[in-house]
């Protein structure tokens, strides 16, 4: 039994990780909230080491740490925001890698005395922290695009996913009736390739989810193992994230408008690559940076909608430039946010306030969209599925029933493009050749600086 | 009470507060709370440690530390750059000062 004191000790860490989540409601407490957090963290670990008794190999342990802050700390520092997702999937993946780890060598070390719920703990960890590592490096490596980012679909793919799961249920089962350590290889092997499968069908617009899910994966199979370890704080923490991923999860599943079975088994498949490769010539309006800075100019109100595209160019400073301008002649101008855009859950948040854009013009769908109907121009930069009006009308369009912004309500749109293709999900945009929109080809960051040029003219 | 049983009880109680914290969660904060809660579970590293001290054979020593290793990977990087990704989000009043 470990010391009362380091028990409290725990409880003060648990305190703190809560604390940190609930600092997060707004934007002010944040930061606060998150140090306070890592605090706890930083103690919980300082004080393992005088409450436990008899650790070996503490020079060992402590070498790892300070590899693991290093890797840690520079990868943290140098990366770009909108490689944030890939980011976020690497350090879950870890995570799962460990409790996985933690779980077999607590298995190797009591096994057979086990109690059949700590047995079953101890399976669950496996299977699910094993899938959350090799599922989310699979995610980092299509976000970091070192594999293809769309659906990967293997000859009798979903054949040999159900047939893996089915062996995984099996060990697992095997394991809580007779718990011998090759079962217990067998099962690691097997839950590793399960996220292999379990992710390589998953398209490049689905992944937000899929790295939502897999957080709260990693959550659970940390409180898990925090049962069979019988320690508290890893079971409070763990069970935190896995509620807090579940929600997002559902969240993200409800903006994209599908239940989480079909983005999980792939509806995206078949139909986005068909229609990906038709770039139609059918005739749409286009119009040069200057045409674009009058129609502006003498708006009286215009929302920016914002796309990951947008994040690409590195076009986020000249957008703020050209907002900040507006606002300085008289028009109203507010960003709408749509909850998938960017490539993770309030990714666009992120790489908008990176370019010191208030946060209080960044609006939410649900609070934004009836305010399209009363605006003179909506711009639509570097996004795409998110303003597609077939999510509303067309069932056989793979994003049908995303809820999407309204930017067809606007007066006019104006559309900053590259080329004629598709978007993220591969679906032609009836929006492109409505006669209320007007395009500006062109790199977004180009075509933004040429508008700004114009504008101050005016 | 049975020690399990104590386990459970917490267990559950805390999914109701994970759901209640989270739920009134700003949605433009949604990625720091990705990365922020992701951090959290990075205590893993805690439990890595006890089973490292306590490896008795080559096998459990070197998936203890390689454990260890990820665990860090996670708590640190997690943290940190969730602390980068906070101190971006300014409010209106404390920005004029920097704008470029």
């Amino acid at each position: 039994m470990t010391p009362v004191w380091s028990q409290l000790a725990n409880l003060g860490a648990a305190l703190a990780f809560i604390f940190a989540l609930k600092a997060l409601s707004s934007p002010k407490t944040a930061r606060l909230g998150n140090r306070v957090g890592a605090l706890g963290a930083i103690a919980a670990v300082a004080i393992v080491f005088f409450s436990e008794s008899n650790l070996k190999h503490l020079n060992w342990i402590l070498i790892a740490v300070a590899l693991g802050t290093i890797f840690g700390f520079f990868a943290a520092r140098k990366v770009q925001m909108t490689q944030m997702p890939q980011m976020v999937a690497l350090f879950n993946g870890v995570g799962g890698g460990a409790a996985m780890a933690v779980s077999v060598i607590e298995f190797l070390n009591a096994g057979q005395e086990e109690s059949f719920i700590a047995l079953l703990a101890t399976v669950f960890t496996v299977v699910v922290g094993s899938v959350s590592f090799t599922g989310s490096i699979v995610t980092f490596l299509k976000l970091q695009e070192l594999m293809t980012s769309r659906p990967v679909v293997l000859p009798f793919g979903r054949t040999i996913t159900i047939g893996t799961a089915v062996a995984t249920l099996f060990f697992s089962i095997y394991l809580l009736v007779f718990p011998e350590i090759w079962a217990l290889w067998i099962l690691v092997v097997l839950s590793l390739i399960l996220g292999v499968l379990f992710v390589l069908p998953v398209g490049g617009a689905d992944v937000p989810i899929v790295i939502s899910l897999l957080n709260a994966f990693t959550g659970l199979s940390v409180a898990a193992s925090g049962y069979v370890l019988d320690n508290v704080l890893l079971l409070v923490a763990g069970t935190l994230v896995g509620a807090s991923g579940t929600l997002l999860t559902q969240l993200m599943a409800k903006a994209m408008g599908r239940p989480l079975t079909s983005t999980l088994f792939g509806a995206f498949t078949a139909t986005a690559s068909s229609q990906a490769a038709a770039a139609s010539d059918r005739p749409v309006k286009s119009a040069g940076p200057s045409d674009i800075a009058i129609m502006l100019t003498y708006a009286s109100k215009v929302i920016i909608v914002p796309g990951y595209g947008l994040a690409v160019a590195q076009a986020q400073q000249t957008l703020r430039e050209l907002v900040d301008l507006l606002i300085s002649k008289g028009v109203e101008v507010e960003y709408a946010i749509h909850p998938v855009a960017g490539r993770m859950p309030g990714h666009m948040n992120v790489l908008l306030a990176e370019a010191d854009v208030p946060y209080e013009q960044l609006k939410e769908m649900d609070e934004i969209n009836s305010e399209f109907a009363n605006t003179s121009v909506a711009v639509v930069v570097g996004a795409n599925d998110v303003v597609n009006p077939a999510a509303r009308t067309d069932s056989t369009s793979p994003i049908f029933g995303m809820p999407i912004l309204n930017a067809d309500q606007a007066e006019q749109i104006v559309f900053m493009k590259r080329s004629m293709r598709p978007g993220f999900a591969g679906v032609e945009n009836e929006l492109l050749f409505n006669e209320k929109t007007t395009l500006l080809f062109g790199d977004a960051k180009d075509s933004l600086a040429k508008v700004v040029a114009a504008v101050k003219t005016m | 009470m049975d020690a399990g049983i104590a386990l459970l009880t917490i267990f559950i109680l805390s999914i109701f507060v994970g759901f209640e914290v989270v739920s009134k969660v700003s949605t433009i904060l949604h990625t720091p709370l990705m990365s922020g809660a992701n951090a959290i579970h990075g205590v893993i590293l805690v439990g890595a440690i006890i089973v490292t001290g306590h490896a008795d054979s080559n096998l459990e020593l070197f998936l203890g530390l390689a454990a260890v290793v990820l665990a860090t990977i996670n708590m640190v990087g997690g943290f940190v750059v969730t602390d980068r990704m906070l101190e971006l989000f300014k409010s209106k009043k404390n920005k004029s000062g920097d704008n470029k």
